[in-house]
């Protein structure tokens, strides 16, 4: 099949990051957060309350091993063995087979938490947009869940779908929002914002009909936006309003979103995908302060 | 009376001719992205078929998601309407009918002269259409055609999604990646689908008889898991079921005293019958049909 020859251009590359700034040594709690997701797992490493490493890994078909293989990536980036870690919080859609895991946690609290982290205690609502879902969550000072909403059981608006679209038009992933505004002209009208199927016809038809890739990028980006903003319009925008998830990195949807919102995101500090992994760890922290840790 | 019925759908165009009442003429093209090019490749691949010339159709109705691109059209009807009256020709008896297109799923409850009482449409999201089945097959690697022979052959029951098509796809892989038969994935997709459907019928209440057109008819695994989810000996299916609309299109362009103002002569100003040479099927269509 000719299909498979062709590169995959929606597979972004997995990587590690380490703080160069703290030493492990000194921490009093290690704590890890497996946030194993539909599409990407992250492993995030904190020591007390500071990032120490990160992984971002694709999930596989067995969630278990990537688990694994997303803590294993990221205790390479340190010199630091693995029985040092204290506590360990699996969280995400394949939370229940983290085998590490201490404990799971749900990956809204996680978020929450993480989003709190990462943007500052002013956060009041949390947009997440993952591989599979799209979560608006509202909650407090501290992190703590108040109230929330999850999408459907449909793909339009989700992480899936933009890698469906990215796959269709050989753009690499990580290059479609910064393609969608090469885009000169007027801004185009929305494609289908209801089904991943019918906006898949629909960019294919426009691309026959001689728009520019760029053109068909925009438009769908801006239907991915709509999409997302309906699931926040209902919900309700106390600000500050914070984005998580891989999509938070995508330009081309969220920079056509927050017009549509109307507020201003809260400034990051750190990458956003790692919220829910940093939410993770957090908790794990707090859990070991109490005395609440692991029991060896 | 001689008339045609093109029905311009989201995958194919499908052209019937109609002389007093008898189908003498079919043809069908891949709609593609040109509508209009479509409507007239098969008509004129319909006319070939019944070996007329063209200026012995009476009346041309079109009907069908494209239909308002078909510019050569007397007469548009509305798809509801053209499939009731076509489930009626093939089926005098039908009072239920359930069309099965490639990107939507229609169910209509009839009277006893073919015209729809109630209706539902799923039309908003792609699962429960034919395409779910395409993209399904595409996923398993097994051409569309081997899809239902295959799913016949499986008695397990495998519960599966059929929210969506994007999600159900990464559910079929995973289910490959478990070692599933192709065989219980395949009856599961259909199964899932066919639920999706009935669900679609229940709302409007299921009359026997039921018929169904749409391509999907010819999918004896479909069928099957159809006649499964609705509890019946037998669905009524005619022997070229994705022509089911354009019949019905053929039959109410032919009514006698039928009176539509056509949507798109009053707007545009285009009082007669545009004559084109008919084109050759260009490459790219060949190339469109093979991917």
């Amino acid at each position: 099949m000719s299909e498979k020859k062709k590169q995959d251009q929606w597979r972004w590359t997995e990587f590690n990051w380490k703080n160069p700034e703290i030493d492990w040594k000194a921490a009093k709690y290690i704590t890890v957060g497996i946030d194993v997701g539909s599409v990407s797992s992250q492993a995030c490493i904190m020591a007390d309350e500071e990032i120490l490493v990160y992984s971002n890994m694709r999930t596989g078909w067995d969630s278990s091993n990537s688990a694994g293989k997303a803590l294993n990536v990221a205790l390479e980036a340190t010199d630091m063995p693995e029985d040092r870690l204290d506590y360990c919080t699996g969280t995400g859609y394949g939370r229940v087979n983290v085998p590490m895991a201490d404990r799971s946690v749900t990956e809204i609290a996680c978020h929450a938490r993480g989003a709190n982290f990462i943007y500052g205690p002013g956060v009041r609502t949390v947009l997440d947009v993952g591989g599979q879902d799209i979560k608006a969550i509202r909650c407090d000072e501290k992190g703590k869940v108040t109230n929330f909403l999850m999408n459907d059981k449909c793909a339009a608006g989700t992480g899936r779908g933009m890698e469906v679209l990215s796959d269709l038009l050989g753009v690499p992933i990580t290059d479609v929002g910064d393609r969608s505004f090469e885009y000169e002209g007027e801004a185009p009208a929305a494609v289908s914002s209801n089904c991943v199927v019918y906006a898949k016809t629909e960019a294919t038809g426009l691309l026959r009909k001689g728009w520019p890739l760029e053109k068909v990028l925009a438009a769908y980006c801006r239907a991915m936006a709509e999409r997302i903003y309906s699931l926040v319009e209902r919900l309700g925008v106390t600000p500050e309003f914070a984005v998580t998830g891989g999509m938070a990195k995508n330009r081309g949807v969220m920079d056509r979103l927050m017009p549509l919102v109307g507020v201003k995101t809260a400034k990051k500090k750190r990458d956003a995908q790692r919220a829910g992994g940093v939410g993770g760890g957090l908790f794990g922290y707090a859990l070991c302060r109490r005395g609440k840790g692991r029991k060896k | 009376m001689i008339t045609a019925g093109i029905d311009c759908g989201a995958k194919n165009t499908k052209t019937v001719i109609l002389k007093n009442g008898e189908i003498i003429g079919k043809g069908s093209v891949l709609t593609g992205f040109d509508l209009e090019r479509a409507a007239e490749d098969s008509l004129v691949a319909a006319v070939g078929d019944a070996g007329i010339s063209r200026e012995d159709l009476e009346k041309i109705g079109g009907t069908g998601s494209g239909s308002h691109s078909i510019e050569l059209a007397d007469v548009l009807v509305i798809d509801i309407e053209a499939m009731g009256k076509g489930a009626h020709y093939f089926f005098p008896n039908a009072r239920t009918v359930v069309d099965v297109g490639a990107e939507e799923a229609r169910a209509a409850k009839l009277d006893e002269n073919g015209n729809p009482v109630a209706f539902e449409i799923n039309e908003k999201c792609a699962a429960g259409a034919g395409v779910f089945i395409e993209v399904m097959g595409r996923a398993l690697e097994t051409p569309l055609e081997e899809m239902g022979p295959l799913a016949l052959k499986s008695t397990k029951k495998i519960p599966m999604n059929a929210q969506c098509v994007v999600f159900a796809e990464s559910e079929v892989v995973g289910l490959i990646h478990a070692n599933t038969e192709k065989r219980d994935i395949s009856k599961a997709i259909h199964d899932a689908m066919a639920g999706r459907i009935v669900s679609v019928i229940r709302r409007i209440g299921v009359n026997e008889d039921v018929v169904m057109l749409g391509g999907v008819g010819y999918n004896p695994g479909f069928v099957a898991a159809m006649r499964r989810e609705l509890n019946l000996e037998r669905i009524y299916i005619p022997e070229s079921p994705d022509y089911g609309q354009a019949v019905g299109a053929a039959v109410v362009a032919g009514e006698k005293g039928y009176v539509r103002t056509e949507k798109k002569r009053s707007l545009g100003g285009q009082k007669n019958v545009r004559k084109k040479e008919a084109r050759p099927v260009e490459m790219d269509r060949i190339q469109l049909e093979e991917s």
